[in-house]
């Protein structure tokens, strides 16, 4: 038996990958993480590449070479605002991909692909069949995601009649198709029918999912995206597929949770149950009548010359009206009048996880002023001022009390400041469909508008205060 | 080469284990990377593609084969590249 290259490889690429996951620890390192990735997964395909007997080169380089240039153009031709979508994306085409490799894999079980039919074998069926199921799931669950966060299929939650109970029907065709393949896998049409139920399966469980759980929902597609390469991995006993495809599976998983704990909602509230949609009817008028005093950005500036410190709270509100760049020539202006300028991240904020951090990180702000929740939270009773920018339920105080539909969501202590400044076109509510009695506070002001207009406003305000 | 079941399955719970201790280490901040990395990463679907292509023979397999390795390389190089592009943002200033 000769030494066994491809596999040192792999290992050398496995090393890369962790190496370079650890490297996302930090934002100094994380440059460099990515890169060693990159490197790993080169060193993995030019050494699969050298290990094949037959090499099409026609169809190798075609396939690669047309992907490669899709995903250059994508990547580089993306807005950071769009990111959400971008990711989203791809990871249905991983989830895609790996169908279609298992599927290749069940095609020369059945003798229709290849040489001679091969061996029936448990453990290639399974994995087979897992591919199949999570894989398909992944890709159009991921397309319809990414139709939602373009604007392409309704944000909002579809939810009909019966809904659960479909989907449950489809569900368990989706499983006995995948146990008929599992006990016959010379049925190779079997499989194929498998993926067109999965398919239906993975539209029916994102399109009820409205926009504010898409954080949720993309860590999630990105957990399934690394199952399916792990159970590729089982079908082809190849090891790289194996651990890079738990790696990523880890990770989502973990994304997942602290997105649900962020919302202070189960993984199966969000995709079965849902906020929103019924209207609340707690009576908007009760908490807001007489008590919202509006301001202007003259007033707004002037509030803010006097301050030493100040806190901007953003949300997707931020990211849709595209509100980043006056936001930091405000932070610059206050900071070269000596003022400590923060920002207070909610993990949900925005369409996925981070979000608020990459549009900012794109404005150039300084990592370092970019704060947790659990982090800020303590210092909002020593600030000034709150700029409260297109996020609504985050800092809903009603998260405080029992009765309420955000009852035990963690939020930002926003009211605890000396004032609030709320940039907001109107009172309408937010996802959860709740009035939100800090608009009301004695503290509170608000201003109301396109939050791009606004800032802009109050930039100018500020240099004419 | 065929590896045995159980030690495949070990390597998958191992690296399961190992996802999480690294994974658990990535501030908020950095989770949008987090996941376009990680995205990049399970693209290496392209390596069990590749090997697919060789293998098999005929217009069925050609055509499958063709599709998943666009897809792959697709969120293999997408993936890699949108990360270090919103990487190279995150910067400290004094």
């Amino acid at each position: 038996m000769s030494f066994d290259w491809v596999n040192l490889a792999y290992l050398i690429a496995i090393v890369l990958f962790i190496l370079g996951l650890r490297g996302l620890a930090h934002p100094r390192s994380a440059v460099r993480g990515n890169v060693m990735g990159a490197l790993g997964m080169l060193v993995a395909v030019v050494v699969t590449l050298a290990d094949q007997e037959v090499l099409p080169i026609g169809l190798l380089a075609g396939g690669i070479g047309i992907g490669a240039v899709l995903g250059v153009g994508l990547a580089l031709s993306i807005k950071m605002t769009a990111m959400p979508q971008l990711v989203g994306l791809f990871n249905g085409f991983g989830g895609g991909a790996s169908v279609l490799v298992a599927g290749l894999a069940i095609l020369e079980i059945a003798g229709v692909i290849g040489t001679a039919p091969g061996e029936p074998d448990l453990q290639l069926s399974i994995a087979a069949v897992a591919s199949g199921l999570i894989g398909t799931v992944t890709f159009f669950g991921s397309l319809v995601a990414f139709g939602k966060l373009q604007g392409i299929v309704t944000e909002k939650p579809v939810r009909y009649f019966g809904e659960q109970v479909v989907k449950i029907v489809i569900g368990a065709a989706a499983v006995s198709a995948a146990v008929m393949v599992v006990l016959d896998p010379a049925a190779y049409e079997m499989f194929w029918a498998l993926v067109g139920i999965s398919a239906v399966l993975g539209i029916l469980l994102v399109v009820p999912i409205g926009g504010a759980d898409m954080p949720i929902v993309i860590a999630l597609l990105n957990s399934y995206s690394g199952l399916a390469a792990a159970a590729t991995g089982f079908v082809l006993s190849n090891t790289i597929l194996i651990v890079a495809g738990s790696l990523v599976g880890a990770s989502g998983i973990i994304l997942t949770r602290i997105m649900c704990v962020a919302m202070n909602r189960s993984l199966s509230n969000v995709l079965f149950g849902g906020v929103g949609g019924e209207a609340a009817g707690d009576g908007e008028d009760d908490v807001y009548a007489g008590k919202i005093r509006s301001t202007s950005a003259e007033e707004v500036a002037m509030i803010l010359k006097s301050a030493h410190r100040v806190v901007f709270v953003p949300g997707y509100g931020m990211a849709v009206a595209r509100a980043q760049t006056p936001v930091r020539m405000l932070t610059e202006a206050m900071e070269s009048d000596g003022l400590e300028v923060e920002f207070g991240i909610h993990p949900v904020a925005g369409r996925m996880p981070g979000h608020m951090n990459v549009l900012l990180a794109e404005e150039d702000i300084s990592y370092d002023k970019l704060r947790e929740m659990d982090d800020i939270n303590p210092t909002f009773p020593n600030t000034d001022v709150t700029i409260v920018l297109g996020a609504n339920d985050v800092v809903n105080p009603r998260a405080r009390e029992n009765d309420s539909p955000i009852a035990g969501m963690p939020i930002m202590d926003t009211d605890k400041s000396r004032t609030v400044v709320v940039i907001k076109r109107s009172l309408s509510p937010g996802f959860a469909g709740i009035a939100n009695p800090l608009f009301a506070r004695d503290n509170t002001l608000m201003l109301f508008g396109d939050g791009k207009k606004a800032m802009e406003e109050l930039v100018s305000a500020y240099h004419e205060a | 080469m065929d590896i045995g079941f159980v030690p495949i399955l070990t390597i998958f719970v191992l690296a399961v284990f190992v996802g999480f201790e690294v994974i658990t280490k990535v501030p908020p901040i950095l989770h949008t990377p987090l996941m376009s990395g990680s995205n990049a990463i399970s693209g290496i679907t392209l390596v069990g593609a590749i090997a697919s292509v060789g293998a098999g023979s005929g217009v069925a397999a050609a055509v499958l084969g063709f599709v998943s390795l666009v897809f792959a390389s697709t969120n293999v190089v997408g993936g890699f590249l949108g990360t270090h592009r919103m990487l190279k943002k995150f910067r400290k200033r004094d």
